[in-house]
């Protein structure tokens, strides 16, 4: 503040040469217009803080208003569903999903369930070994150069879209399985797990490597010292040290494959199909399938979404969209109760430090 | 002094961005009226020959603009129903119970327009040693129930020219115009057989046959390509198969033909009749042939 009313050195020719008789005026002035611009400035400081305040609070909970928004809508939208035709039993263990049917729609997601866990499963046995692999080289046993560039590579593994993924299942992977197993098709459990798989190992390797690099150098010492060769270190000492926290990146991984849409929807060949039968080998890696997530997305924007009669029923095709959306609320449980249970196991590590 | 300045240049962008919005609305106001513009979505089938009539149609009336979007028949009709689009573009009849929320909706009865007709053609890879099936066949393969899994089950050896024996069934989601009319006509309203590849675009059907040797599949008959190779049809056992040609559904010879609609809301006024009028004018029917569907002079049914 004093500093304002001060002239700097630099204003001074220029004053003198305005003449004497504006300065006495300026010099009247200068005293209301500045205590008009202090307290300008503190009430609009007072202002902006409180904006600021809240605006960053809004960002804050904005998380949890779009989770809870979200759920509720999705929720809104199957409500009817749940009330007038869903059948639990129906609805989770047949595999008749026919919600267009001229004369019978059934709603049974069975067969989707199933396309969902054996696809993630298929992915898992991909990515895991992969992942946790490359999580313990980088983190233990490569030079940092190398770790740089590694890491480098395997984000940008994480940055290729979905649908990109998806098209070399469809031109690469697909030909490729007909070529070396003599499959009908391609497009199935096994080219969709594989592509999903990689999707996922990106996840899997940067929180497996946290986990790994988390283990106290003292334990690696200790074991170094008392003459453990690498293997029995890796095997011996940090895995089972880093156990939860790999076992939540492995989680996480499940979560990143059971919510993959759009890679699937192209890999899977979208066939309501169950890939187990009592021939041996008992589970058919080359079936075609389809998942919750593709079933979704293929069908919902077409089913008409129809307003409820005048007495409060629906017309029978509105069970279509609504039945969707229940799928969503399944995937939605899903999802949440796998994040949740890795999120406990991190919590777990974190505290034990 | 750092303070005042930095609370001086918000106010100057504050206003420097207020003034520049006002500019975009005013903008908007004056040019906007100035082009009418048509909307139509729906079917899959039929958006190719949409976006054709809207390309010429903007060399006839340069002053009109016509937006076409796909999305499936459903997507169409219910749009057309919210009142976001002028026409709904649909490959099959509308359903008794979209009628009725149209007139509970929109207050008005909708209007049909029979703009044309397709032949649903059957495919099937390029060397696959099948040329004709009939109906029945066809409905043994895709309807729930139907014994045939197997090619040599319909007498086809197609493991002489290097396949699996293995049908793959390729069909299309289950809300598409071409799933309802394929139900109707082929399977009399049976549900389709579980374990379908359910693919979610006329196109991506004949792909997906195009790049599977024992695949069939049905879409409609402008998407063909040199992988695959139409099926011809018989309507039952002894009776002679015809391809989809033409010819062959002017004649009333196919079995799958079936008409392509433009659904509006009440009847149309002003441009939007202007450009249905022209769609059945023989300009527009021309383009019709062009994209290998059948114009309605042309259509036997």
């Amino acid at each position: 503040m004093p500093r304002n009313q001060k002239h700097s050195p630099a204003d001074k020719p220029r004053a003198a040469s305005l003449g004497s008789r504006i300065r006495p005026i300026l010099c009247v002035l200068r005293g209301p217009v500045y205590s008009f611009l202090t307290r300008l400035r503190r009430i609009l400081g007072v202002a902006s803080e409180r904006t600021i305040v809240s605006l960053i609070f809004l960002c804050g909970v904005s998380a949890v208003i779009f989770v809870f928004g979200i759920f509720f809508f999705v929720f809104r939208e199957g409500a009817p569903f749940l009330r007038d035709a869903f059948d639990a039993k129906e609805f989770f263990l047949s595999a008749d999903w026919y919600p267009t049917s001229a004369s019978n729609k059934r709603y049974g997601i069975l067969a989707q369930l199933i396309g969902t866990g054996t696809v993630t499963l298929v992915a898992m046995l991909v990515a895991v070994p992969f992942s946790l692999g490359a999580g313990i080289f980088i983190a233990e046993f490569c030079g940092k150069k190398t770790r740089e560039v590694m890491k480098i590579l395997i984000e940008l593994l994480a940055a290729i879209p979905s649908v990109v993924w998806g098209f070399i299942g469809l031109m690469v992977m697909n030909p490729l399985i007909i070529k070396l197993t003599g499959a009908p098709i391609g497009l199935n459990v096994l080219n969709a797990g594989v592509i999903v798989g990689l999707m996922s190992v990106p996840i899997i390797v940067t929180i497996a490597e946290d986990a790994i690099r988390a283990v106290p150098d003292t334990y690696i010492e200790a074991a170094e010292a008392l003459g453990a060769t690498r293997w029995q270190l890796v095997r011996k000492v940090i895995l089972p040290a880093a156990k939860s926290g790999l076992l939540a990146a492995v989680l996480l991984g499940v979560g990143r494959a059971v919510g993959e849409t759009m890679a699937v929807l192209m890999c899977t060949g979208h066939s309501i199909n169950i890939p187990f039968d009592g021939k041996a080998p008992f589970f058919h890696v080359l079936d075609s399938v389809r998942t919750l997530t593709a079933t979704i997305a293929a069908e919902m924007g077409e089913a008409p979404r129809l307003g409820a009669n005048p007495d409060g029923t629906f017309p029978p095709e509105a069970l279509h969209y609504q039945a969707l959306f229940v799928i969503g609320i399944v995937l939605f449980a899903v999802t949440f109760v796998i994040n949740v249970t890795a999120d406990l196991i991190v919590k777990g590590i974190r505290k034990r430090k | 002094m750092k303070n005042w300045n930095q609370g001086l240049i918000e106010c100057v962008m504050a206003v420097g961005v207020a003034v520049s919005m006002c500019g975009c609305k005013g903008d908007k106001g004056t040019t906007g009226p100035q082009k009418a513009v048509i909307s139509n979505s729906g079917s899959d089938t039929m958006v190719n020959l949409a976006q054709m009539w809207a390309e010429e149609y903007q060399k006839v009336k340069p002053e009109v603009s016509v937006e076409v979007a796909g999305g499936g028949s459903g997507v169409g009709i219910r749009d057309m129903m919210q009142g976001i689009v002028d026409i709904a573009n649909s490959s099959r009849d509308m359903t008794d119970s979209e009628k009725e929320q149209v007139k509970r909706n929109a207050g008005k009865e909708p209007v049909e327009w029979v703009v044309g007709y397709d032949a649903l053609a059957v495919y099937v890879h390029k060397n696959n040693p099948v040329e004709s099936l009939t109906l029945e066949q066809l409905a043994s393969v895709y309807a729930e129930g139907g014994p045939a899994d197997k090619w040599s089950q319909l007498n086809i050896d197609i493991k002489a020219a290097g396949g699996n024996d293995e049908i793959v069934r390729v069909s299309r989601q289950n809300s598409s115009g071409t799933y309802f009319y394929f139900r109707e006509v082929v399977l009399g309203n049976k549900d389709y057989k579980p374990g379908s590849r359910d693919m979610s675009g006329s196109k991506d059907v004949v792909e997906l046959v195009g790049k599977t040797m024992g695949a069939i599949g049905y879409s409609g008959m402008g998407y063909a390509t040199d992988a695959v190779k139409f099926v011809k049809l018989s309507a039952g056992e002894g009776k002679t198969a015809y391809e989809p040609s033409l010819e062959n559904v002017a004649a009333g010879h196919y079995p799958l033909a079936r008409s392509l609609l433009m659904y509006t809301l009440g009847q149309p006024q002003g441009a939007a009749k202007e450009y249905i009028e022209w769609i059945l004018s023989p300009a527009g029917q021309e383009i019709v042939a062009k994209s290998g569907y059948i114009p309605v002079s042309a259509g036997g049914k």
